[in-house]
């Protein structure tokens, strides 16, 4: 079947099988590998992307669910050549260490940011609860994300 | 060559060109990954792919009678489907001091052993098909006794693995005689039986591998490996090739902990098949298959007896081991060994008598996991002295006082064979006590109980010594200045997250005067470096970060030698300036730039007479530190655990951790934050499991609770600094300690907080089912 999505501005159209998953389309047909696979169960959020602005784990939804939208993936989230605010705190905060749960923690974090732009720490720890990093301990990136809330 | 020069003093102020070492220097690494750009092995799709999927067993131990691969054949887009009998490997023994008889087949000859062992391989066009067409393979197994416990293993009448053999024992370790007057001096005795449970290390990334071809038609391989090096030479071994010829490469690899070390037979089974397709194949781990698959961790059930005076004193320590070594036994199997190498610990211990033995069971082998085997002695040590100051009703940090190793012993060695290096137990454990509020954590721990809270505070200690570079001493380092002036660093080593790019850039920097920019750090490629141990065993930064060190020192004691020439100078008047020029002390104006003197280097018109060859300036080297190092801490974790309910909550952890000269703060608090991290995890939430026919019931990320943010608080960790006279760098390692010193300060803290009903122990992981359960029980004694 043929779907369109428009994924960080570009729209993508490509046919694809039903059972394509969104993870599928933006890694395989739009070449975008930044966004991860780390289990098969929706548990890790790797492949947490924006789905018109909201946090999504694309490996939850066939890529035909999401033709029409528009996707955000870690590609996308540099303006003119700068970092968001989130990225900038985690390079500055020591937020990342392998690096593989980076692009989904990243945008599940950009979207707890909008939902809640002052957030306590324990904001931060139960509004990342779908995103599991296996180096940090999580310390940095919760820092990172309070970090980037100071940013306005 | 090895030299070794006086650590560098970088821990107090500003070196006369303002150190750079000691600093938070952000990483190089991150800005890649943050724009989603770093390169992980599943990035990769070379033209001409074709992807692999394995059919792995449903049964844990079966007969296999036949295997019917004809539908799957016939399937859109399938290339090949590989058995036992057509993908030409030879039996894989995995670690050379076990019996030849536990070899696996890569592909299961007749037998399979664990559910997860794999029968058949498919290779299609597309990752999709292959999924497809693996469904289609029919396999008949005929089912055989299953043994999971390994202590059912080890029973008279279990059922045999390797029937061959006549035993599941995998290996034993058994250094002396029983001493029957082992507990003699003591006057009390305290025993225990601990689990340490098995765990799956979970990186982030699954395991996988991108076979390809060069020009020549010569292999070369992408996977995710802590040790490119370890995956090279096994491999060219199987195949009769040249190791030269076998090019291997880790990219950007999404964490490992100790299992992505080794050459997995997947990526054995994959290179065979494109060898003989000859064309690229792809193998991709899914977290499914990973949970069965990759190597798991820990796995130990501990007898052990300590004997006490009555005053604290220990007089004896006797430790019984069963490991659960899995199916094919292999490096996990071994690891009793360092468990016994580290069973006095912190502590002085006049008599320790360690036996353990290695069962085979029809579960997923086991191997090395974050700390392998010195996080079970910490858990064994810390558990049966807690046990032992509750019975003798002294705190549990006097105790330990009483038993520290005084730091004027050092070095000496062990009765267990250590060579312990530097140490200053109490001054760490000092250190958590004073972060923590030790006293008015008691003082609350008191008050809650008068006035019978149903939720009661509990405080664990845990203090610790563990190995660092244990076995592996000796690395391969090498600075070259580029022709721009900018140093090119090539190291053994193999970065998987640590960060090591930072790291031995700020070492060069320091050294040479360039700018960290300016320093291009080169690993995780065979076809680059030309030897080198990999990452493992919280050895890269001493080891590896200490051959860059003494290469950069060769290469500026070089560069004062041509420059010495260049000026007309004595090479003892040659400086390294603030301007990152070599020249003459105090005239820093006709000193030369680093690019000059790499085409001087080049130059036989301009370099001495005796530079006869023309390497440039260069230095090439390997660093061997001779032993072990033995960095130590003590950590605090501080939980809430309500009675009624059995729930904990880890309010506040605590680590002091000593690894010696800190070169990168940053680095080693993420370091220690995420071993905590780890640790803790397998403290509270973490197992896995398997039911009585071997059928895993943790076999996704569903089922095995690794932890979210939301179960964690922030951690407080920081350092002591006891270098090590062993490295240039005075530094020891840091991967695991805060997993060695996390879990049992954890485990501590939630049976200190049932202390006062009767409660001695809780094995972990102390989910709250497992902890109200013991409550219940002890209520209704």
């Amino acid at each position: 079947m043929k779907i369109s999505i428009s994924v960080n501005g570009d729209k993508q159209t490509h046919d694809v099988e039903p059972r394509t998953l969104l993870v599928q389309f933006l890694r395989e047909q739009a070449n975008l590998t930044g966004t991860k696979v780390g289990c098969d169960t929706s548990s890790c959020g790797a492949c947490t992307v924006l789905v018109d602005g909201e946090s999504a784990k694309s490996c939850t939804m066939f890529a035909a669910q999401a033709d029409g939208s528009a996707v955000t993936t870690i590609e996308g989230l540099m303006t003119d050549g700068k970092f968001n605010r989130v990225q900038q705190s985690f390079q500055d905060e020591h937020g990342l260490q392998c690096g593989f749960c980076t692009a989904g923690m990243v945008m599940a974090a950009v979207s707890l940011l909008e939902e809640i732009p002052n957030p306590t720490e324990s904001d931060v720890r139960i509004g990342l609860e779908g995103n599991l990093c296996r180096c940090t301990g999580y310390h940095n990136i919760v820092k990172a994300v309070m970090a980037a809330a100071r940013v306005k | 060559m090895t030299t070794t020069t006086n650590p560098p003093d970088f821990s107090g102020g500003p070196s006369p060109r303002g150190s750079i070492l000691g600093n938070a220097v952000r990483r190089f690494e991150d800005p890649k990954i943050l724009r989603g750009e770093a390169v992980y092995f599943d990035d990769l799709s070379p033209t001409g792919l074709a992807h692999l999927v394995f059919v792995r067993s449903t049964i844990a131990h079966a007969r296999v009678t036949n295997i019917d691969t004809r539908e799957a054949e016939t399937m859109p887009g399938v290339v090949a489907v590989y058995t036992h009998e057509n993908i030409g490997l030879k039996p894989n023994v995995s670690f050379a001091m076990l019996p030849d008889g536990f070899a696996r087949p890569p592909l299961a000859n007749g037998t399979v052993r664990f559910v997860g062992d794999m029968v058949a391989a498919v290779v299609a066009e597309t990752r999709a098909q292959a999924v497809d067409a693996a469904e289609m393979v029919i396999v008949d197994y005929d089912p055989l006794p299953v043994v999971v416990d390994p202590e059912a293993a080890l029973a008279d009448g279990a059922p045999i693995l390797f029937p061959d053999l006549a035993t599941n024992v995998a290996i034993e370790f058994n250094f002396a005689e029983a001493d029957p007057e082992l507990m003699a001096e003591a006057e009390v005795v305290v025993s225990g039986r601990f689990v340490n449970q098995r765990v799956a290390p979970v990186p982030m990334e699954p395991n996988g591998i991108v076979v390809e071809f060069d020009k020549e038609k010569n292999l070369s391989l992408t996977v995710p490996t802590q040790a490119p090096f370890g995956v090279r030479d096994p491999v060219a071994k199987e195949f009769g090739l040249d190791p030269e010829k076998v090019r291997v490469r880790a990219p950007a690899v999404g964490g490992g902990f100790g299992a992505k070390s080794g050459c997995y037979v997947e990526y054995l089974v994959a290179i065979s098949a494109a060898r003989q397709l000859a064309r690229p194949i792809k193998w991709t781990e899914t977290r499914s298959e990973n949970m069965l698959s990759m190597y798991h961790g820990r796995g130990q059930i501990q007898y052990v007896d300590m004997g006490l005076k009555r005053d604290g004193t220990i007089t004896a320590v006797k430790v019984h081991v069963i490991c659960e070594a899995g199916a094919y036994p292999s490096v996990g199997a071994f690891l009793p060994f360092l468990t016994r190498t580290m069973a006095q610990g912190v502590y002085e211990i006049p008599k320790v008598e360690f036996t353990s033995v290695s069962a085979a069971t029809n579960t997923t082998p086991t191997a090395a996991y974050r700390g392998a085997g010195r996080p079970e002695a910490t858990a064994f040590l810390e558990r049966i002295i807690d046990m032992a100051a509750d019975e003798l009703e002294i705190d549990p940090v006097e105790i330990r006082r009483r038993n520290f190793i005084a730091p004027e012993k050092f070095p000496l060695t062990t009765v267990t064979g250590a060579n312990y290096d530097v140490g200053d137990f109490n001054k760490a454990l000092t250190e958590a006590c004073r972060i923590s509020g030790y006293e008015e954590l008691r003082a609350d721990q008191r008050s809650r109980r008068e006035r019978g809270d149903t939720v009661e505070l509990g405080i664990g200690v845990s203090t610790y010594v563990e190995i660092t570079a244990g076995g592996q001493f000796q690395e391969f380092g090498a600075v070259k200045i580029q022709s721009d002036g900018t140093v090119e660093a090539r190291v053994g080593t193999s970065s998987h997250g640590q960060g090591h790019a930072t790291a031995f850039a700020m070492i060069v920097a320091e050294l040479l005067g360039v700018a960290m920019e300016d320093v291009r750090v080169v690993q995780s490629d065979t076809a680059l470096v030309p030897r080198g141990s990999g990452t493992s065993g919280s050895r890269s930064l001493q080891i590896g970060g200490s051959a860059i060190y003494n290469a950069s020192v060769e290469v500026l004691e070089k560069a004062k030698v041509l420059a010495a020439h260049l000026l007309e100078a004595n090479p003892d008047d040659i400086v390294l300036h603030d301007n990152a020029r070599v020249g003459v002390s105090g005239v820093p104006a006709s000193a030369l730039s680093w690019a000059d003197l790499a085409a001087a280097a080049h130059d036989p018109t301009r370099r001495p007479a005796e530079w006869t060859d023309d390497e440039g300036l260069m230095s090439e080297l390997d660093f061997n530190q001779g032993d072990a190092t033995y960095p130590f801490g003590a950590h605090v974790a501080v939980v809430e655990v309500d009675t009624e309910t059995g729930r904990v909550n880890l309010l506040r952890h605590i680590a002091v951790d000593d690894c010696g000269r800190v070169l990168n703060p940053l680095l080693v608090s993420g370091q220690q934050h995420g071993g905590v991290g780890q640790g803790a995890a397998q403290a509270l939430y973490e197992g896995v499991s398997y039911d009585s026919d071997g059928n895993p019931l943790t076999g996704n990320l569903m089922d095995y609770a690794i932890p979210s943010a939301a179960e964690f608080p922030s951690f407080e960790v920081s350092n002591t600094e006891t270098p090590t006279p062993l490295n240039p760098l005075g530094a020891k390692g840091i991967g695991e300690s805060g997993t060695i010193g996390s879990t049992p300060a954890i485990q501590n803290a939630v049976v200190d907080a049932l202390s006062a009903m009767g409660i001695s122990h809780i094995d972990m992981p102390l989910l709250s089912l497992r902890v109200w359960q013991t409550i219940q029980d002890t209520r209704a004694k």
